[in-house]
């Protein structure tokens, strides 16, 4: 082969670009139709307006719990394993959370960290037969799944208990206090919202100042500014509204930092890039010196403090821990996950994928709530949006190679 | 008597590789035959012709079979046929009863309902056959080696073989059952079963064959008379071939000691028995030293026992690296005390296929790409583009999944990986399996560039005369033992296969 020949770049120019980054592109397009779909037909039908600032702060108040469970199950399903059990957990450390604080009187600041401390627990218990016995992950979760339901039921003895002191259901339900008085819209809201955006441009910039310093091709100009301009219209769209309902809800901070965390672990760190090779091929990641076992159990453990918090959160939503809490949340979580694009076989998937197919989910949930269609049909379109997403993903990975 | 087989100039190319060339072999009805041949002399290639695994077309030559020619389409065709080949590796389902395997894909059933009385009267008939006395509800994976063995005849049995081959069939056996095997072998013969051996012992060729074909480069060599069957002449014929200019020139510049083994014993990971025993070696800086054996004789397992303990258990020995005693408990502990491994398999057990190469270059050592422990993705492609340079690894960009690679280039990219590691003794295990001629050479290049800058490299290969070509020294290794260990002036193809055959004798008296 000449030299002409292996200098020349695999890609060039924005088609081929799009046609590269095909699936996140695809998926940030899939998302913004939904809404606009929902937009235009809510208003239509029902003449509601989808995009009302109590609609907006609706859902993320309903999705930020699968959110946050799936950042903890994309690594579990990188890794190449699964967790069924992240709905029973939920309901479990709820359950704990609220015996802790209405039958014992345990201060919240104290309740808070004892219950991640057991939903990290519970999965260094899965984990660790998962990991050192190679039990399968789908029998020892699903064990967990019925070990947590019942712990659940004994703990909560079949009742339902709350309700909770403002400072717990402000977990949930909270939302940032305006430095700057009482009056609308929220300028706190307003200027943390723009801080963030500014903040993805900035970083977006120096990752391509640095791109251009190591001499790798970076991503057509024209594209880097539309992307960026579309994300930064939606957010401050949606900070627009949240300002001038009720401000940030507390359960959107947390959900953002632990975005941008996980963000970062999966890509920049070098655990997070071996939890990767590990999905990608086991035995190779093993004879290259990584220690897969601790790390399968690592991602155990992680997803469990994930589903506690998850469970506190909507524990403290629904103001009362109750034994039905979080039943099927694993599948939601589940269903996100792959429809942010990983790979039911290991070794793929992102964070932002993720977090995108968690919204479309709760998009849906919540658009086709308000326009009244029955749960019923409801399942039958979220099953079928979930196998079109892996369907799209199968036909593209063909046709690559 | 007549022949019942007669494969005439059978040619089998693939891309790039001409695997057989004017093959011609001979069977008589009623007689053993033994094809003898080097690791890749092309002998399995020559069965999968005969067994129709290659089908009629994808071949050229004729197989007459009975006097009539024969085209198979798939093994099914060649089964019913009577040609039945028995693998290296059994094809037996362990979690299956015996009477399930006998008649898988063949069951004893009317319109699809089987008829297990009847299934298991025939068991017990076949297993009587092969001399199991095994109740025909056990299931094969209580079965030891041999007599699984045994299992795969009776199979054979139960299609109605005329013509049985068997691949290396003692390789993975004890003496006792080897022997047991060649006995039922012998009896067949005697109820009429025409038989073909693949086998490197000479000593069960010569106990067992009426004939010796020897195959060399993908061509028949001679074919030999019970009479005329001695070890020198089967040796000569095997490996008797020039090998002018297929390896670099090089100038060895041998140095101080850098690692020595004494005495690394390993049992087999699952069963009781031992698997490596008291190998002892030495590798100097700048030095080649090459592993000879033959498959299954503990070379990738005894490299992988000392690499981090990837393989087996109650691992004992000593190891001196680079003057002190490194700890090599842990895969990512040998790397830090400076040892690589380049496995055998690189598809499975090298390579992450689905990432792309500069991925899988930084792979086992991300701390070089990353500071704490956040990487620098600019780093990690700056790496990646060093080592394509300097490997010649030919991709459009570092950002090729590795999967599209050819053979040659994704064993750079494993080359990569572990040199990025700076190991001071880089393993090669069978280094140029399933690559082509020119990779081949640029792959020993880069083995005599890394002992010029003081590296010891030690490799493994099952290809006689690379291992002539390339190293200083010779360790030969069978059964698990050193056989014997030769300098560059004393190693020829001849001394290897002696030693190898002598080694096993002496293995067989004790």
């Amino acid at each position: 082969m000449s030299t002409a020949e292996t200098n020349k770049p695999a890609t060039s120019g924005i088609g081929a670009h799009l046609g590269s980054h095909l699936r996140e592109n695809g998926m940030m397009l899939a998302l913004v139709a939904i809404v606009l779909f929902f937009f235009v037909i809510v208003r239509a039908t029902q003449g509601v307006d989808f995009l009302s600032a109590q609609n907006i702060t609706n859902l993320f108040l309903q999705n930020s719990y699968v959110i946050i469970m799936a950042l903890g199950m994309l690594l579990v399903i990188v890794a190449g394993h699964i967790d069924l059990s992240v709905g029973s957990v939920a309901a479990f450390t709820g359950a704990v959370a609220s015996v802790l604080m209405v039958r014992m009187g345990l201060p919240v600041l104290v309740v808070i960290p004892i219950v991640l401390v057991v939903g990290g627990l519970i999965g260094a218990a899965q984990g660790y037969w998962i990991a050192y016995w190679r039990i399968p992950s789908f029998i020892v979760t699903l064990a967990g799944m019925l070990v947590f339901r019942g712990l659940t039921l004994w703990l909560l003895g079949g009742q339902n208990i709350g309700p909770f002191e403002r400072s717990f259901q402000s977990l949930s339900t909270g939302f940032i206090p305006d430095l700057f008085g009482p009056d609308k819209p929220n300028f706190t809201a307003l200027i943390l919202v723009a801080v963030a955006a500014a903040a993805i441009v900035w970083t977006g910039i120096r990752g391509r100042a640095r791109e251009a310093e190591f001499g790798i091709t970076p991503e057509p100009a024209g594209f880097f500014w539309a992307r960026n301009a579309v994300v930064v219209v939606a957010l401050l769209f949606v900070g627009w509204k949240l300002a001038s309902f009720r401000g940030l809800p507390n359960v959107l901070l947390v959900m953002s930092v632990l975005i941008v965390l996980y963000a970062f672990f999966t890509e920049s760190t070098t655990t997070g890039r071996r939890i990767y090779a590990l999905g990608g091929n086991e035995k190779a990641a093993k004879l290259s010196g990584i220690k897969t076992e601790r790390l399968v159990f690592f991602t155990f453990v992680n997803m469990g403090v994930l589903a506690s918090l998850a469970g506190m959160i909507v524990t403290a939503r629904l103001n009362s821990a109750t034994p039905k809490a979080g039943v099927g949340f694993e599948l939601d979580v589940i269903a996100a996950v792959f429809i942010g694009g990983a790979s039911m076989s290991g070794g793929v998937g992102r964070i932002i994928g993720v977090v995108v197919g968690a919204l479309i989910m709760g998009v849906m949930n919540n658009g086709m709530s308000i326009m009244g269609i029955g749960i019923d049909y409801q399942q039958v379109i979220k099953g079928l949006v979930l196998l079109a997403a892996v369907i799209f993903d199968v036909y593209n990975k063909n046709k690559q190679g | 008597m007549t022949a019942i087989l007669e494969m005439q100039g059978i040619t089998k190319t693939f891309p790039g590789v001409k695997a057989l060339s004017n093959v011609n072999l001979s069977v008589r009805e009623g007689e053993i035959h033994a094809i003898c041949g080097e690791n890749g002399a092309g002998k399995s290639t020559l069965m999968k012709v005969l067994s129709g695994v290659y089908p009629h077309g994808s071949y050229d030559g004729e197989i007459l079979y009975d006097g009539k020619p024969a085209r198979f389409r798939d093994i099914r065709d060649s089964e019913h046929a009577g040609i039945v080949i028995i693998h290296q590796e059994l094809a037996l389902v362990p979690l299956l009863s015996v009477a399930e395997n006998l008649f898988l894909g063949n069951e004893v059933a009317t319109g699809g309902v089987i008829n297990w009385p009847l299934a298991y009267q025939k068991t017990e008939t076949l297993l009587r056959k092969v001399g199991l006395t095994e109740a025909p509800t056990t299931k094969v994976e209580k079965l030891g080696v041999g007599k699984q063995q045994l299992v795969e005849i009776a199979k054979a049995l139960a299609k109605n073989v005329r013509l049985l081959i068997l691949d290396e069939p003692t390789a993975a056996l004890q003496e006792n059952d080897s022997q047991k095997l060649l006995d039922l072998m012998l009896e067949l013969k005697a109820q009429g079963v025409t038989q073909i051996i693949i086998s490197h012992k000479l000593n069960e060729i010569r106990r067992v064959a009426d004939r010796v074909t020897v195959i060399r480069d993908g061509s028949t060599v001679s074919t030999l008379d019970r009479s005329e069957i001695n070890e020198d002449r089967i040796i000569r014929d095997m490996v008797g071939r020039d090998m002018a200019n297929r390896y670099p020139d090089r100038t060895p510049q041998i140095g101080e000691m850098l690692m020595e083994v004494r005495n690394w014993s390993v049992m087999h990971p699952e069963q009781p028995r031992q698997v490596i025993r008291d190998v002892s070696l030495s590798v100097r800086k700048g030095e080649i030293v090459g592993i000879a054996g033959l498959m299954g004789s503990g070379r990738t397992e005894f490299a992988m026992s000392l690499f981090g303990r990837s393989y087996g258990r109650d691992i004992k020995g000593e190891v001196t690296l680079a003057g002190g005693k490194p700890d090599l408990s842990t895969v990512s502990r040998a790397i830090e005390a400076g040892l690589a491994y380049v496995t055998e398999d690189r598809k499975v057990l090298g390579l992450i296929l689905d990432e792309p190469i500069l991925r899988n270059i930084s792979l086992a050592n991300l701390e070089g790409i990353s500071k704490g422990s956040v990487l620098s993705r600019g780093r990690e492609q700056q790496v990646a583009e060093k080592y394509r340079k300097v490997m010649n690894i030919r991709t459009p960009s570092v950002f090729q999944r590795v999967v599209n690679l050819s053979g040659g280039n994704q064993q750079k990219v494993v080359l990569s990986k572990w040199l990025f590691t700076d190991p001071k003794v880089l393993i090669l295990d069978e280094p140029t399996r399933g690559i082509d001629v020119g990779a081949k050479f640029e792959i020993y290049n880069i083995m005599n560039e890394l002992a010029a800058q003081g590296h010891g490299v030690v490799m493994i290969s099952s290809e006689m005369p690379e291992l002539l070509g390339m190293c200083d020294r010779i360790y030969v290794m069978n059964e698990g033992r050193i056989a014997g260990e030769l300098t560059r002036e004393q190693a020829s193809q001849e001394r290897i296969m002696a030693l190898i055959l002598q080694d096993g004798m002496k293995g067989e008296a004790a």
